[in-house]
């Protein structure tokens, strides 16, 4: 069953995703992409679209998943209301996880901050953060994204150093770099 | 309260602007207060923004408060995000020429996004020569695909418990210097 399915994949990204936004999509890619719900372009589709709009990615990429995967799955459940029902389920998983540690294991961490334990999980867990977020980039790096003729492909790794260059040198902000990005698609192919 | 939740969350991503409205503009917290909240919100895995305002809710009126907060945070993406998703379906993107065209271009862009804070958080992570081993294999393992070893959950296990293994040894050399030092 699709649902179940959704929810305890959601489950697993609320429960592991440490480290952020960024560091969460090599597990949703994982989860997602991976069992064949959505394709790979869709996935790099909605981490662009998660980027314009308000909001975390984790929240937004579950809505938008979570609304299309059951008709994805199988056309008993192309009415638009199953999709509702999946965005709902999926958005509201991802959060119960944090929601409870939160409540409930605030104040503990908050009373044991200098401890070992506390400060040695976090100091273990920083570089492998990191290692996820360039694993995410790393995944995405493939011909879904950049095309598969050599044209495109050309095209593709321009598009990506100058939006690079644009967003690690300059102050300007990562929503107008996508913008630009989509209007040179425009042009170029 | 709850009403207060509702226009608090706002669903925004940023931190500051979280902080500017708890903090300078409604005064339910210290600065202080605030900082040391987002820094537990920050270790705890989950969303951030959703984090920060459950901690920030909990704080101020228990359960019912958390619970308004993360609703608050959660219901302006999730509307926006479900009227994108009526329109803008995987079809429409795929067969609709325009649109087809655009995302061409932003799906290089976004690659772009995410190398960027790789090299960032490095830096923020304070990785050196000894520790880049760390995050590159990581990263190769995950991309491999590989049955079992490239599950990102267990590296975040790893991560973790490594972590208070090394520590612990670490504190405990340190202990024993101490306690060598004393004997003399």
């Amino acid at each position: 069953m699709i649902y179940l399915k959704l929810i305890w994949s959601y489950l697993k990204i609320g429960l592991f995703g440490f480290g952020g936004g960024y560091a969460m999509l090599a597990l949703i890619e994982r989860e997602i992409v991976g069992p064949g719900w959505i394709s790979e372009q869709m996935f790099t589709d909605i981490v662009a679209i998660s980027q314009m709009t308000p909001g975390p990615i984790g929240i937004n990429s579950a809505t938008y998943i979570g609304y299309v995967a059951p008709g994805e799955a199988s056309a008993a459940f192309a009415n638009p209301l199953f999709g509702v029902l999946g965005s709902l389920l999926c958005t509201l998983v991802v959060v119960v996880p944090s929601f409870f540690l939160t409540v409930y294991t605030s104040h503990f961490i908050m009373r044991h901050k200098e401890s070992a334990i506390v400060k040695g999980v976090f100091t273990g867990l920083r570089p492998v953060v990191v290692g996820l977020i360039a694993s995410a980039a790393l995944l995405l790096m493939n011909a879904a994204n950049f095309g598969e003729q050599t044209q495109d492909i050309v095209s593709g790794i321009i598009i990506c150093v100058v939006s690079f260059c644009i967003v690690f040198f300059t102050k300007i902000h990562p929503i107008l770099v996508i913008v630009l990005a989509g209007i040179a698609g425009l042009f170029i192919y | 309260m709850k009403i207060g939740a509702f226009t608090f969350g706002g669903g925004w991503a940023m931190i500051s602007i979280i902080e500017k409205e708890i903090v300078d503009k409604h005064h339910w917290l210290e600065r202080e207060e605030f900082l040391d909240q987002l820094a537990v919100a920050q270790s705890l895995p989950g969303i951030l923004a959703v984090n920060i305002s459950v901690a920030v809710g909990d704080r101020l009126r228990g359960v019912k408060g958390s619970v308004c907060a993360a609703l608050g945070t959660i219901l302006p993406s999730f509307l926006i995000i479900l009227a994108i998703a009526v329109f803008l379906t995987p079809d429409m993107i795929k067969n609709n020429e325009t649109v087809s065209k655009i995302f061409k271009g932003i799906r290089p862009a976004v690659v772009a996004l995410i190398i960027a804070p790789v090299i960032s958080s490095a830096k923020a992570a304070r990785i050196g020569w000894k520790t880049v081993a760390i995050p590159v294999v990581v990263a190769l393992l995950i991309w491999s695909k590989l049955p079992v070893v490239s599950n990102p959950i267990l590296f975040i296990v790893l991560g973790g418990v490594g972590g208070y293994l090394w520590f612990r040894k670490h504190l405990e050399s340190t202990r024993e210097a101490v306690r060598k030092g004393g004997e003399k």
